[in-house]
């Protein structure tokens, strides 16, 4: 069974006084341990699909079931608890808690699931090994450049070992070797934990890595390519 | 878990945190502080009405009131034949009142005569005094009575009433005693005589206007032609007024009050508009909108907690401080019409404090949760996008 089954999924949004069709006719699937990316021009989707994919958003017609829940049905706090417990969100403006130090911002998501606190150290410290910030554990965000920002962001989305992480343009902000640097740490957790990653990006540096490559123009997806591995 | 993040934030917004609990600090310790003043006010006041004025109680003759003074002219009778054993074993005291006019040092001004037994011992006042020995009328006035006619110890003094039979009648007298005591309404234009010379004087004999009977005596009825004020009724001049000026001091702490409302409901208000993306990205991470709302409820509660503890560092020793040594009052209060030293020892109830934290509590909490409210209608969509819908 694939960790994300989208069926027929339609998206519209009320403006003015008729719709707006953002998603036309989704059928995609996702399988554990993917890199994959939607990629396509601005306004084309991108954002809106992967909010319905974390279950931030429900689809207007279809459904979209994840990690064996249907989206569309779930309550507000049955999502919140799907998030929770098996995703991991990055965002293109690092959405860190501006007050927290880093190792607080990391801690963040392990303190909502209710760890025991060494179990919690132990992952903290763990993730931001990952990223490489171990140094910077007291710094606060505005402390920080924006690549290392990001790369607390992805710290704090990887700290639960989430069975899929959720990038939205996670380099926009980024100059080229921040963005590569951030890349790299991702292919690597993808690879040794097996963790999922679907990023929805313009950003030649991103699509290059990707191993797969879903195209998606005006809400409609018009190509799904999987770039073979050598 | 929520406390925690809570009060992470709290610190974190520094400088408004520091105002709110300095102003919610402030509010605690203020209204304590006044309250606690009006409780000790009230505590001395009627302590010293007691002791000096009330004792246990006082019978008044049926025609006696003391708002009308006309109503002296009829308001005495002879003591009744109930209360005579309890006179003879000074547990009671009669008092006559009549009204008079003294002159000294060429102005005249209307007074009461208060007519008293110079051996009493029920009343705290200096009557003993009144025994001087001499042929010469003995007068005693209290301080205030004195300072407003300049009377000094030894000065002589005319007195001018009617008798019984209506005619003017004069003697001279002479100031033996001024008294220091805290209870105006046995002072502000009065004299106080030997009783058996004022009953001479009226012609009244055996007969008084109150009778006051002493603290252990208990269980007393009215009588036919007298009636009994017990303390709670004689002590409702000092409760009342207390009880106004306590009135006209909670319109400042409702000021506090609405204070504290708008810094805290301000800081809410302004806290979920500017951290909206701040909103979404805690619902992105598994949040659920109760628990935001919660969140934001407890940050702004929590800065009632912070003044709490703020309060007791420096309210602690400040209260305890005017409780011991009390407060110096203008010369001004005696004008209360009521008894007041010229320290006020404040009087800090558990009641009042845990009230007081109740209450600042109570509204602090509302305030936080009103505004917090509106992030159940966000979409964490919306809220991610940082925009202000
Ligand atoms: N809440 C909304 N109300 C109305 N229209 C919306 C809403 N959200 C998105 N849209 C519209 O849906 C379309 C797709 O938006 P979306 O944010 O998914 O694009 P995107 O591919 O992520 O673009 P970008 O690369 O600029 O981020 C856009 O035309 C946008 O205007
Ligand atoms: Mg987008």
């Amino acid at each position: 069974m694939p960790l994300v089954k989208l069926e027929k999924v339609f998206k519209h949004f009320p403006i003015g006084g008729g719709n707006f069709t953002a998603l036309k006719d989704i059928n995609l699937g996702f399988e554990k341990g993917e890199f994959s990316g939607i990629i396509g021009p601005s306004g084309s989707g991108k954002t809106t699909l992967l909010n319905i994919i974390g279950s931030l958003d429900t689809p207007s017609e279809g459904s979209a079931v994840v990690l064996g829940e249907p989206v569309e049905k779930l309550t507000e706090k049955q999502a919140a608890k799907l998030r929770s417990k098996y995703m991991g969100f990055i965002f293109q403006t690092y959405n860190l808690l501006p007050v927290y130090t880093v190792y607080e911002n990391v801690e963040f998501p392990l303190l909502i699931l209710k760890m025991s606190e060494e179990e919690i150290r132990k992952k903290v410290l763990a993730a931001l090994e990952w990223v490489h910030l171990t140094d910077k554990i007291n710094s606060r965000p505005s402390q920080l450049s924006g690549g290392e920002c990001q790369r607390v962001a992805v710290a704090r989305a990887i700290v639960k070992q989430p069975e899929l992480v959720l990038a939205d343009e996670p380099t926009a902000n980024l100059d080229a070797e921040n963005s590569y640097h951030i890349l790299d740490t991702m292919v690597n957790l993808n690879k040794e934990l097996k963790t999922t990653f679907i990023f929805a990006t313009h950003d030649d540096k991103v699509i290059r890595y990707l191993k797969r490559k879903v195209h998606l123009v005006d809400g409609k997806v018009v190509k799904d390519e999987v770039v073979s591995s050598q | 878990m929520l406390l925690k993040l809570a009060y992470r934030n709290l610190i974190g917004a520094k400088l408004r945190t520091v105002l709110n609990v300095g102003v919610l600090s402030l509010t605690y310790v203020l209204i304590i502080w006044h309250q606690g003043l009006f409780s000790g006010m009230y505590r001395q006041a009627t302590r010293d009405v007691i002791k000096d004025e009330i004792a246990g109680g006082q019978y008044w003759h049926k025609n006696y009131d003391p708002y009308d003074v006309l109503s002296l002219d009829e308001g005495h009778g002879s003591v009744p034949q109930e209360l005579k054993p309890l006179i003879a074993k000074k547990k009671a005291l009669p008092i006559l009142i009549r009204q008079a006019n003294l002159y000294s040092k060429g102005r005249v001004q209307s007074v009461l005569i208060k007519g008293i037994d110079p051996g009493q011992k029920i009343l705290d006042i200096p009557t003993a005094k009144l025994d001087s020995g001499k042929d010469i009328l003995p007068v005693m006035v209290g301080k205030i009575m004195a300072r407003k006619n300049s009377l000094k110890l030894g000065d002589s003094v005319t007195i001018r009433w009617r008798d019984a039979y209506g005619t003017f009648d004069a003697v001279e007298g002479e100031i033996v005693e001024i008294m220091n005591t805290n209870v105006p309404t046995i002072d502000n234009g009065q004299i106080w005589l030997p009783l058996e010379r004022l009953r001479k004087m009226t012609g009244l004999t055996n007969q008084a206007t109150i009778i006051v009977v002493g603290k252990e005596v208990v269980g007393e009825k009215d009588l036919s032609d007298w009636q009994f004020r017990n303390q709670d009724f004689l002590l409702k001049d000092v409760s009342d007024v207390v009880k106004s000026k306590r009135t006209a001091s909670a319109i400042m702490y409702l000021v506090l009050l609405f204070l504290i409302m708008l810094a805290i409901f301000d800081t809410q208000v302004l806290s979920i508009f500017r951290r909206r993306k701040e909103i979404g990205t805690l619902m992105a991470l598994g949040m659920t909108r109760l628990k935001v709302i919660l969140l934001f409820t407890i940050e702004g509660t929590l800065n009632g907690i912070l003044g709490i503890g703020v309060a007791a560092i420096y309210g602690t020793p400040v209260l305890i401080y005017t409780a011991n040594t009390g407060i110096p009052l203008p010369q001004a209060m005696e004008e209360y019409g009521f008894a007041l030293k010229v320290r006020m020892f404040p009087v800090y109830s558990a009641w009042l404090i845990t009230g007081t934290v109740l209450i600042v509590m109570l509204t602090v909490t509302i305030v936080s949760y009103l505004p917090s409210r509106r992030i159940s209608g966000l979409k964490p969509t919306e809220a991610l996008k940082g925009k202000i819908g």
